[in-house]
């Protein structure tokens, strides 16, 4: 008898991709049925996998882990926003997960939970060290937005991993995922014609693979690997680095201004730079991925500079894209 | 009025007027034509454009207008002969002019000399394999602008690192006539800790040390700055190209252990922002992070002596205030600054000395050893004094800070 695994927010491009490749695996791997669980339905096919229409902010979840006989559970719908204020971001991340671990909590049979955290948990500030360790915590920039959220949700999680120690519980706070077809922020961001930053800041900048984020979900499913671990690719690269190499040009704002005044310049020019995102586009934020490789034993395979590259490669080229080279 | 048509009465100056247009035309009129000698270099000059000049009794003042048609019959027939004549010969000279204008007056430098003047100037500034240089220098813009360089973790830049310290240059030697000493004492590789001692209002010693060790041993400096740096703009984002990052615990361990050289400047903002008065004397030395930092990396700590850079800009006021209002630490007032401007923020070119002492080693301690505060303070205190007395040899040495 293999694993039943329960993935949530399947209407997420990301978390129904990634439902479908856990189904594919199959029994040799073992995983005997992926059930996925989201208000909307997902987008495209989405193979093996059982859709369960339900609301996981309402006790309705605890009655699907029943019936399914869930033993895994993989919450994946902690999602930053990816557009304008994000109003509902709250209700459905904080919420959402304290009625899924109420449920966890009350079932018998769930043996393991990975949460999709962010690396967003760290906030970003000027008072940052150069890398955060999955030790280290926010020193700034987490009072409010996404980041609050998050740090919300893993403090839900810890007073869980208190209640139910039995309980296997795998934290991964990942770095944003860049690629063509999922969306997040920096996707949305680097979409734009051009892009505003905040004026005298180059932040440092990471991005993950989509196959490394695949990968780190699947081991945590199919082997135990408790614990907390940030994901990210290798190296960094500064936003004004991935302006050039997209050939999109940079239009500063200044940084009292784009929250106000600015923002509407900012979405007038075809681009919109919610307030969580203007953060991390001011100070940057780098994880140090030591404990991925010598605890979780995962190796990432591309790094912040390959996975950009293939997304630049996928993207139109902007139109400042002839004045460089690359070799 | 008995020499009307003659020559004008002493005193008229062959002002117009004084004839009747009809019959006979004024003093002024009679010399525009040319019949006797006129009296301004200028009118003859313009009179000799005219050749029919005996035909001109009635031509107009030359100031390029049309000429007026005369009274009478016989006036048409004039003024037909005088305008056909005038525009051959006004295309004549026109085109003399076109022609000889190229030819004998120079219309500008030369393309050719304009760009040997390029090419020498060129030679003398980037050597003679300038052309090469130069296509370098061109390609590595073109690979900035296509943004295919890399930075470190930390968002060091080697290649900002370069271009600061070719420009650098001039300031050390020329404006500050930096003596440096005891490069021997920093290791060739591996991590090392420099401490220095703080002083100049604004931050350069930290610059010129970064600068003195990337040319004499081929090391970067890896500055460690308060977060107020990291949270200004523009200058938090030119100190991470230059390799600077946060003063903690964490990012200094992070650097050593990977075997890089940090420089920790641990008065901070109350050895840079003190009074002139108190120049030379070393303030509260930090909270030992650095030791402690040191000890756990096992590397060496190098006490590092910078002298000159307290004369740079004399701090004379503060304006606590205004500082507290725009969050600064202080805000300075120099003799010349902010009273001249600008001007006041040129640095005084005081002479500078920067001295390496022997490296302390931390190794002979435990990594353990980093959590007594006792031994940490001890070790502190022999930095502090070893940068003290070092600082007072060398102000001795350096005599007059200026000359």
């Amino acid at each position: 008898m293999g694993r039943v695994v329960l993935v949530t927010g399947v209407s997420s491009v990301f978390a129904s991709r990634f439902a479908r490749a856990l189904a594919d695996l199959g029994e040799d791997a073992g995983i005997s049925k992926v059930v996925g669980i989201d208000t909307m339905l997902p987008p495209g096919d989405i193979g093996g996998v059982k859709f369960v229409r339900a609301d996981i902010r309402t006790p309705v979840v605890g009655k699907v882990i029943a019936v399914e006989d869930v033993d895994t559970v993989v919450h994946l719908d902690v999602t930053m926003p990816t557009r304008g204020r994000g109003g509902g971001a709250k209700e459905r991340n904080v919420i959402g997960t304290m009625q899924l671990l109420a449920a966890c909590q009350r079932s018998g049979i769930v043996r393991k939970l990975v949460l999709g955290s962010s690396t967003a948990v760290y906030g970003s500030s000027s008072r940052d060290p150069a890398m955060f360790t999955e030790s280290l915590l926010a020193r700034d920039g987490a009072s409010r937005g996404f980041p609050k959220n998050i740090v919300e949700v893993e403090s839900y999680l810890r007073g869980f991993a208190r209640r139910r120690p039995d309980i296997i519980i795998t934290t991964l706070r990942s770095a944003q995922v860049l690629h063509p077809e999922i969306d997040t922020p920096l996707r949305h961001y680097f979409a734009n014609p051009v892009l505003p930053s905040a004026l005298g800041f180059d932040p440092r900048l990471q991005f993950l693979h989509l196959d490394d984020a695949f990968a780190v979900l699947t081991q945590a499913v199919a082997h135990d690997r408790p614990g907390t671990f940030n994901l990210a690719g290798d190296g960094v690269l500064l936003l004004s680095q991935c302006a050039r190499r997209l050939g999109r040009p940079v239009v500063p704002l200044p940084a009292v201004g784009l929250l106000s005044g600015a923002r509407g310049v900012a979405r007038a020019l075809g681009a919109d730079v919610s307030a969580d995102l203007y953060r991390l586009l001011t100070y940057g934020r780098v994880v140090d991925t030591s404990a991925l490789r010598d605890i979780f034993g995962y190796e990432p395979v591309h790094t912040t500079e390959q996975t950009f590259e293939e997304f630049r490669a996928a993207s139109r080229p902007g139109m400042l894209a002839g004045m460089g080279t690359r070799t | 009025m008995s020499d009307e048509g003659g020559t004008p009465p002493i005193g008229t100056r062959g002002e117009a007027g004084r004839g009747s247009p009809a019959s006979s035309p004024s003093a002024a009129a009679r010399s525009l034509a040319g019949r006797q000698p006129p009296r301004k270099p200028v009118v003859k000059a313009k009179a000799q454009q005219h050749p029919p000049a005996d035909e001109a009794a009635v031509e107009p003042p030359p100031s390029g207008a049309a000429p007026r048609p005369p009274r009478g019959a016989s006036g048409t027939r004039r003024l037909r002969s005088v305008t056909d004549a005038d525009a051959a010969a006004a295309a004549a000279e026109a085109a003399r002019r076109a022609t000889g204008a190229s030819d004998d007056i120079p219309g500008g430098i030369p393309l050719d000399d304009v760009l040997t003047a390029i090419a020498e100037a060129a030679r003398r500034v980037m050597g003679s394999d300038w052309e090469r240089r130069l296509a370098t220098m061109l390609a590595a813009l073109r690979t900035r602008l296509g943004g295919d360089y890399a930075v470190d973790e930390f968002g060091f830049d080697p290649q900002v690192v370069e271009v600061m310290a070719a420009a650098f240059e001039p300031i050390a030697e020329k404006w500050f006539r930096l003596q440096v000493r005891g490069i021997e004492n920093i290791p060739v590789d591996g991590g090392a800790l420099l401490v220095a001692n703080h002083s100049g209002t604004v931050p350069v010693d930290g610059l010129m040390t970064g600068y003195a060790v990337k040319k004499h041993t081929d090391r970067n400096l890896r500055p460690l700055g308060a977060d107020l740096v990291f949270s200004l703009p523009f200058v938090g984002q030119v100190a991470r190209k230059m390799g600077a990052t946060l003063a903690c615990t964490d990012d200094a361990e992070r650097l050593l252990r990977g075997g890089e050289l940090a420089g920790v400047w641990p008065e901070g903002f109350k050895g840079i922002g003190k009074p002139f008065a108190e120049r030379y004397k070393l303030q509260r030395f930090g909270r030992g992070g650095f030791v402690s930092s040191a000890m756990r990396a096992q590397v060496p700590i190098v006490p590092v002596s910078i002298v000159g850079a307290e004369e740079i800009y004399p701090l004379v006021g503060n304006v606590p205030s205004l500082a507290r209002l725009l969050g600064l630490p202080y805000l300075p007032i120099t003799p010349f600054f902010p009273l001249l401007g600008p001007l006041g923020l040129i640095p005084l070119p005081s002479k500078w000395i920067i001295e390496f002492g022997e490296p302390i080693r931390t190794d002979a301690y435990d990594p353990e050893a980093a959590d007594d505060p006792m031994l940490l303070f001890n070790v502190t205190d022999q930095v502090r004094e070893t940068i003290q007395q070092t600082l007072y040899t060398l102000l001795v040495e350096r005599g007059n800070a200026f000359f």
